[in-house]
Formats: structure tokens, C-alpha cells, sequence
């Protein structure tokens, strides 16, 4: 074999390898809050248990982590990136501290947002990631105005909208893509389509060829790929975002991936056909992504070792949350607005 | 001074802010065209079309992408049109922009003003005619303004945009061509409310619009022997309890009108917390709860005119100490 070509090889194997290692680190995550938040909400049947460590709705990404991990390999720290209701595997892809991260779905002072927001509000403005979203499509509106903020000020910065294939569906889509094309904005759309509207079937909700057909006809450019393929979504990404850099507009790409759990992690999802999940684990992102490794040539031996390094930095992280302190019940009352403080009746 | 009408108030106030400060932009369907109402006349031709932006009709949009622009170092003023449509938009300002800063822990700021006219104006029926200040006041996170005159308007937009918190900003639709004196570099507090006219036995709290009719009818209320304060509350949340507070103390009874639907008004909220706190007689007048209609005879239905207005001023002031009719 020559030179070059092992070099090349080498090269991508250690690409992929990082790639492989964020995904690890983003199922390790959410497998953590999954066991930690049994009884954290009355929901699907469900009873509560009040020594529930994660509270609330906890919306899992296992399974569609290759997305955030192929799309966030291509953006910079001061790049911006809008995130939905399931929104651990975006944030922490764009570089969120896991530690920060899992106090915050303890609800714990020390969480990103000081324990206000919990999962389905995960954000960390300091890595440029503007928050998970409670309401459908509602991170697209927000998404476009801080890439036309980006326009205006004329900063580099650019913008990376994430949303699910139920957001196509809802008014903001269909304003914020017309948005984001007529001002020609610094924008990537992330379609990450899990095939479920929350407990139903997109598909059958969907009038016409879904969600890039739909942006085709708002006149971008769209790529559909298969999202559970982290070198495919990378190599996409890559290419998309060297175009909206390029000052090419807003550019959509529609990721193919599997929602391997509930819509919430006590949902047991039984309204899905029979053998669907046990097919679909057989395109697991991060089983694909060992298989290609090793046929580049790495040692099992290191992805044994990703592996384990993923689950000693959320063992720790948990370690962390368990002991950090709860919120003062007077930060109730702070970060709510200037004018008008302290008159709360 | 200068005589200026309060849509021109509101223009020069928008625009020395954008001569100030190259962040602070419009946005907003027709703003580029200087608005409906001439609100943003001439705003393109000096700033250009990337900072006096015309939209597409997006409300949901226009307003998610000020709360957008807003966290990443704007400070944008959005055009509603008019308070109906911004319903379009009630995720975005409720959901998004009020709670923006507390949900993510106060790592960002929403320092946006959004323009959404009040009130009943020459036949435009029931989709464009509501005042809904009460919705927003509700909400926390929001500041809630409701100018009378000019000179306010020009004060209160400019320090609306110098504001750092959302802020809900709600012009009267009847009042564009009223004119008056704006005095240079205006600014007015938000949170403080205006005594419009003093009096002795009665204290008249209203806002926008209705402090037009409050002082016609107070006008004549003195002709009938009986003296009525009126204040103009100018911001309605945070209200200026103080000068309430103040003025009921020394009247002994509170009567609280806006054009707005009587039940579930704000005047509700002022009229308790007088009652809880002064214990004196308090009573309310807003608008019956119906829809304003097209026909003129319809409209005026839903409309207080100042004898309306009047003659609630007299049946209370001439009530018993519990407020109860002596007549």
C-alpha cells in the first residue's frame, strides 16, 4: 500500500474515531438520565417516585446521536445552533461541559441554567448553543433571527437550526425557511427525522414528499442523508457549511435516523410495529461507526477505550450532580426581568 | 419643544435611537414604507434597508427572529401592526421572549421592544380593534406601555428601546394624529405614572386612549361640584402603586377606566390592590364583553364615550362610603 494512502487511511480512522467518541459520550449521557429519572414524571401510564434524581419530561436522542455529532464536527465554538426538546445530544456535541449538563437535569445550582430549564431547556450560550426548546419548530424563528443578527453585525458567526420531521408541519417551518432564503442568511436547517411526531407516526401526518421537497419548493437547496451514518452525515455537513460560510444562503439538510426509545423516557412506544425497533438497532450509529473503524484498521482495543472513557467522564458527572447543591429557593425570583423587579404581586 | 403629532413623536424617538446606536434596528411587515400609520417615516431613507427591515407577513417569525437577534447583540423594535395580529406570535413573545432569560438561567438578555397598536379605530371591527394590555401584564418577564400623548410617546418608546428587558409597547390606534409639545431628548421612566389633572374627591386611574375621555369627562365633572384626579398610568407593568397609593389617600375613593373589556382588565388588578391596601371604595369601568362590531351604532356599543364615563364618575362619587349608591 502506498504512503499516501495509509496516511489517508490513518487519518480518516482518527476522523471517525472522534466522531465515534462523541457519540459514545452523548449515549452514556442519556443512558445515565434514563436510569436516573425513573419516576421523574407521571405520563404513558407511569406513577411518580419522589426520589427521582432527573424530574420531569426527559426526551432521549439514543440512536440519532450520529446527527448531532456528524453536524457539530463542522462548527466552530462561536457559530450558533438552536436545539429542540430533545436536545442533549446538540448541546453537548457543540461542546457543553457533561458535568454542567447532568447537574442541570438534577436540578442543581451549578446545571447550565442554574437549574432552571432542566433537559427540555438545556442550553449553553457560552459554546454558542441558544437552547433546547419546549415548543415544536419554535427554535426555527429564533435560529433566523440570530443568523440575520449575524448578517447585520457582519460577524462570521454562522447558524445551525436543529428540528424534528413532526416541525415541518407547524406555520414557523414554512416562515423561517422563506425567512432565511429571501434575506439569503448564514444558515443551516437540520431535519432530523425520527419518523415520530411524539407518539405518532410522522408519515401519516405528512401531506407530499416531506420535509426536503418542502424546502425545495421554498427554493433551497436540500440533502436528504442517512442519518445514522456519522461519516456521511459529517461529509454533508461539511460540504453545507463550507456553502453558507461561502456566503452560498441558507442551506437544508434532511438526516434519516431512528428514535430508538419513547417520545419520553417512561413512553414504552408500543404503538410501533412489531421487530421495528430490533431492525432498526441493527443501523445503531455507533455499531455502524465500529464496524467501519475496524475495517480501517483500528484495534478494538480503542473503541473499548472510547467506550470507557465515555462512561468515567458521566460516571463522574453524576458523581458531581448527586453532590451538588440545589438552587436557594430566592433564585426563584432572580432572571426574570430589570424593570419591575421585586414586584412579584 | 417642538409640535410634533404622536406617530412623528414615536419616529423621532426611533430614530435618534438608531442614530445612537448602530445595534438598535426595525423590523416589520411595511416598515420600510414608513409604516401604515407613518410611524417609520423616512426611518429607510437615513438607515438603510438593513436596519429598518420590511418582513414578509410572518408574525411568528418577525417576532422569533427579534428575540434571535436580540440574544446575539441587537436591540431590535418589531412592528405588530396592530395587537390582534400579534397573536400570531403569542409562543414567541410568551413563551420564548418573556421567558427567555429565567428558563436558561440568565445567560441571555431579550432587550427587544415589540410595537403592537391598541384600541377601536374608524370601523376596523373586531379583528383589529382590541386592547389586550391585561394578557401581557399577566405574563413575567414583560414590561407592558401604554402612551397617551405625545411627548409620552416619544419618552416612553426611547427608554422601551433603552431597556434590557422584553417590552410590549402598546400605541393607541385613534391617537396617531394627535398633536403636541415633545420637549428635546425626551425620556420617561417606565414604571411611573403621570397625574394628568389634580382633584380632590375622587382619583380616576386609566391609560392610553381613555385619558383623553377621562379628562373631557372630568372636565365636566367639575361643573357638576365634583373634583376628579386623573392619572394616566403610562406603563402597565410595573404600575406606579406609589402615586396611586398617594392619590387614593387623599381622595378616599378610586374609580379605574380602560377601553379594554371590563372583566379580567387590568382595571381589576388596581382596583384590588387598592381595595386590599387602602381599604377605601373602588369600583371598575371598562367595556362590556363583546366584540367591537363594524356598524358605527355597533361600535359605540363597545366604546365608553366620556358621558358614559361622566355619569360613572357621579353615581360613584355620589355613593355611600362602601361605595354603595345613595340615589
Amino acid at each position: 500500500m502506498p504512503a499516501n494512502t495509509t496516511a489517508a487511511n490513518a487519518s480518516s480512522a482518527e476522523h471517525l474515531l472522534a466522531l465515534y467518541r462523541t457519540m459514545a459520550r452523548i449515549r452514556a449521557f442519556e443512558n445515565a438520565a434514563e436510569e436516573t429519572s425513573r419516576g421523574g414524571v407521571a405520563a404513558f401510564g407511569a406513577a411518580t417516585n419522589a426520589t427521582a434524581l432527573v424530574r420531569g419530561p426527559l426526551h432521549l436522542s439514543t440512536g440519532q446521536e450520529a446527527v448531532a455529532a456528524g453536524v457539530c464536527a463542522n462548527l466552530a465554538r462561536s457559530d450558533y445552533l438552536t436545539s429542540t426538546h430533545r436536545g442533549h445530544g446538540h448541546t453537548l456535541a457543540k461542546g457543553a461541559d457533561t458535568t454542567a449538563m447532568m447537574c442541570e437535569l438534577f436540578g442543581r445550582a451549578s446545571g447550565t441554567n442554574k437549574g432552571k430549564g432542566g433537559s427540555m431547556h438545556i442550553a449553553d450560550f457560552a459554546v454558542g448553543m441558544l437552547g433546547a426548546n419546549g415548543v415544536v419548530a419554535a427554535g426555527i424563528p429564533i435560529a433566523v433571527g440570530a443568523a440575520h443578527s449575524a448578517k447585520i453585525r457582519g460577524t462570521s458567526a454562522i447558524v445551525t437550526c436543529f428540528f424534528g420531521d413532526g416541525a415541518i408541519n407547524r406555520g414557523p417551518f414554512l416562515e423561517g425557511l422563506n425567512w432565511a432564503k429571501i434575506f439569503e442568511l448564514p444558515l443551516l436547517f437540520v431535519c432530523e427525522d425520527n419518523r415520530y411526531s411524539a407518539t405518532t407516526a410522522t408519515d401519516v401526518m405528512t401531506a407530499g414528499e416531506g420535509a426536503a421537497a418542502r424546502a425545495r419548493g421554498i427554493g433551497l437547496a436540500a440533502e436528504t442523508v442517512d442519518g445514522n451514518d456519522v461519516l456521511a452525515v459529517d461529509t454533508a455537513a461539511r460540504e453545507l457549511v463550507a456553502r453558507v460560510r461561502a456566503g452560498g444562503g441558507p442551506q437544508f439538510l434532511h438526516a434519516l435516523t431512528y428514535r430508538v426509545k419513547g417520545h419520553v423516557s417512561v413512553d414504552a412506544a408500543a404503538y410501533r410495529a412489531k421487530g421495528e425497533v430490533e431492525s432498526a438497532l441493527e443501523n445503531d450509529p455507533l455499531k455502524l461507526a465500529a464496524l467501519r473503524l475496524a475495517a480501517l484498521g483500528v484495534a478494538a482495543g480503542r473503541i473499548a477505550e472510547a467506550d470507557a472513557a465515555a462512561q468515567t467522564e458521566i460516571e463522574a458527572a453524576l458523581a458531581a450532580a448527586r453532590a451538588a447543591p440545589v438552587p436557594e429557593p430566592a433564585e426563584a425570583y432572580a432572571d426574570i426581568q430589570d424593570t419591575g423587579a421585586g414586584l412579584w404581586r | 419643544m417642538a409640535l410634533m403629532s404622536y406617530a412623528q413623536a414615536a419616529c423621532q424617538a426611533l430614530a435618534a435611537a438608531m442614530r445612537a446606536d448602530a445595534n438598535v434596528i426595525a423590523l416589520g411587515e411595511d416598515v420600510g414604507h414608513g409604516g401604515i400609520f407613518g410611524q417609520y417615516r423616512g426611518l429607510r431613507e437615513e438607515f438603510g434597508a438593513a436596519r429598518v427591515i420590511d418582513t414578509p407577513i410572518s408574525e411568528a417569525t418577525i417576532m422569533g427572529a427579534a428575540v434571535g437577534m436580540a440574544l446575539t447583540g441587537l436591540r431590535p423594535v418589531v412592528e405588530m401592526r396592530v395587537v390582534d395580529f400579534a397573536l400570531c406570535a403569542i409562543d414567541e413573545i410568551v413563551n420564548q421572549a418573556a421567558k427567555n432569560r429565567y428558563m436558561f438561567g440568565g445567560q441571555g438578555r431579550v432587550p427587544l421592544v415589540a410595537r403592537m397598536p391598541i384600541g377601536i379605530w374608524s370601523g376596523s371591527a373586531a379583528q383589529h380593534s382590541q386592547s389586550l394590555e391585561a394578557w401581557f401584564a399577566h405574563i413575567p418577564g414583560l414590561v407592558v406601555v401604554a402612551p397617551a400623548t405625545p411627548a409620552d410617546n416619544y419618552g416612553l418608546l426611547a427608554a422601551a428601546i433603552d431597556c434590557g428587558d422584553p417590552v410590549i409597547y402598546m400605541e393607541h390606534k385613534e391617537l396617531w394624529g394627535l398633536e403636541g409639545e415633545v420637549p428635546p431628548q425626551h425620556t420617561v421612566a417606565l414604571g411611573q405614572a403621570h397625574t394628568a389633572r389634580d382633584g380632590t374627591d375622587l382619583t380616576l386611574v386609566t391609560w392610553s386612549g381613555m385619558v383623553h375621555t377621562a379628562l373631557a369627562a372630568a372636565e365636566q365633572a367639575v361643573q357638576q361640584g365634583v373634583s376628579v384626579e386623573v392619572i394616566d398610568l403610562r406603563t402597565i407593568w410595573p404600575w406606579d402603586r406609589e402615586l396611586v397609593f398617594a392619590s387614593v389617600a387623599r381622595t378616599g375613593r378610586l374609580l379605574v377606566a380602560h377601553e379594554a373589556v371590563q372583566a379580567a382588565g387590568f382595571g381589576a388588578e388596581v382596583a384590588a390592590t387598592v381595595a386590599e391596601e387602602l381599604g377605601v371604595p373602588v369600583r371598575r369601568f371598562g367595556a362590556a364583553r363583546i366584540p367591537v362590531g363594524y356598524a358605527r351604532s355597533l361600535e359605540d356599543v363597545a366604546r365608553i364615550s366620556a358621558q358614559e364615563l361622566l355619569r360613572e364618575l357621579m353615581l360613584f362619587a355620589n355613593s355611600d362610603s362602601r361605595g354603595r349608591s345613595m340615589a
